[in-house]
């Protein structure tokens, strides 16, 4: 547990379609305190995860205390502070995919890709995920591409999924 | 107003009907214990010390947060109470790194004496050992991890009655952790006023002036309610 020790955080630009995004929700919400989720939830979509620069621009916007919207940020498994990647791949790792050799899927995208669940490749391409259960036990071992489930599948059949999206060889 | 009775440690007692049990325990000194209660800030009934026994609930209360009512039965001093208070003290000491004989506390904790009074003599339950910081960045204060209890009795002073709101807590589970803004350097918060007021809040040795050495942290929590009743008075 190591804090973010003087990190100097970028400003954010005026300019970037992102923020301009965000920027347009908080206005719409009439920059009330309250809406603090619904505006993490803009701001997540946008980026994919919330960098520093943007919370402390939503702090500043909505004038709440910056523990606040930290707090608010960690306390919901939803928001992330780091990049999940571009591509996201979400092992589902509940007990019937387990079974079925979800691990097998695990042990051969970190040979593949080098990542562990929780990693981004460097380049930010890819991003590796487990899941405790999906839902979809019917379909085990499921694997979520990008959003989209796909059940009954082996190690090799994912990594060929994953090389065709992501244009990683 | 009128007045209505309540039954507690079959006593009987006429009380004011919007206080909580709590409040007319201590004014009838009826000992209740608590951690994370501090007269005069909101109660969040986090650290279930005050838990008690009401009649007709199959529950047990937090008395910080439950208003009295008209003939209640309330009992604080069971067994079953007492077995609890036991099992909750000793969690406080399982879940962070608390090592009395170095801390500046020492002597005049709450954590201690609460340890004391329910008799712990030793933890049952494992001890999770977590890696925590010590924040040494503030120019007057300290805040070390290792002895937080998580009462969030600073957080709740910072921002009711300094208004600065420099604490919150981060994360959620056994991974909780009280923050300065972005989780950053105590030193480096752009919100904190140094007014000091958490460090007498808090309960434990985890928040403390630098320049104090071991056994000598004098703490005044009852400054904390003093101060918010004097706001209330119209001069």
């Amino acid at each position: 547990m190591k804090s973010d020790t003087a990190v100097p955080v970028k400003e954010v630009s005026k300019t970037d379609p992102r923020i301009k995004l965000i920027a347009a929700r908080i206005k719409k919400e009439n920059y009330k305190p309250d809406a603090l989720i619904e505006i993490l939830h803009t701001a997540q979509g946008a980026y994919g995860y919330l960098p520093k620069e943007v919370l402390v621009y939503i702090a500043k916007a909505l004038k709440l205390p910056p523990s606040r919207v930290f707090s608010t940020v960690t306390f919901y498994h939803f928001f992330s502070l780091k990049s999940k990647g571009d591509h996201t791949c979400i092992v589902c790792t509940g007990t019937a995919c387990y079974v079925k050799g979800a691990q097998a899927i695990l042990n051969k995208l970190e040979k593949e890709f080098g990542l562990k669940p929780g990693q981004v490749t460097t380049d930010n391409k890819l991003g590796v995920a487990v899941a405790r259960c999906i839902g979809a036990c019917g379909l085990a071992p499921a694997v979520v591409i990008d959003n989209d489930v796909q059940g009954k599948v082996s190690a090799d059949a994912i990594i060929e999924t994953i090389n065709e999206k992501t244009g990683i060889v | 107003m009128n007045k209505i009775t309540v039954i507690i440690n079959e006593k009987k007692f006429e009380v004011d009907p919007h206080k909580t049990i709590l409040e007319v325990c201590r004014e009838n000194e009826v000992e209740i214990l608590t951690m994370c209660h501090l007269k005069g800030i909101v109660d969040i009934g986090a650290c279930r010390l005050c838990l008690v026994e009401i009649e007709g609930m199959n529950k047990l209360i937090p008395a910080c947060t439950t208003k009295v009512a008209a003939n209640m039965v309330i009992r604080t001093d069971t067994e079953k109470l007492k077995k609890y208070q036991r099992i909750t003290t000793e969690l406080f000491y399982a879940e962070r790194n608390h090592v009395c004989a170095v801390c500046v506390s020492n002597g005049k904790c709450e954590l201690q004496n609460l340890g004391y009074k329910v008799g712990v003599d030793n933890i049952r339950y494992p001890h999770l050992f977590p890696q925590c910081e010590v924040d040494t960045s503030h120019p007057w204060y300290v805040m070390d991890h290792n002895r937080c209890i998580m009462c969030t009795r600073c957080v709740r002073v910072c921002n009711e009655v300094e208004g600065a709101h420099n604490w919150d807590v981060m994360n959620r589970g056994h991974q909780v952790r009280i923050i300065s803004d972005f989780n950053t350097p105590w030193g480096e918060s752009t919100t904190c006023t140094s007014c000091g007021k958490c460090l007498h809040a808090c309960p434990t040795g985890a928040i403390w002036p630098k320049a104090i050495v071991q056994g000598q942290l004098e703490k005044n929590p009852v400054m904390i309610t003093e101060l918010i009743e004097r706001r209330k008075m119209k001069l």
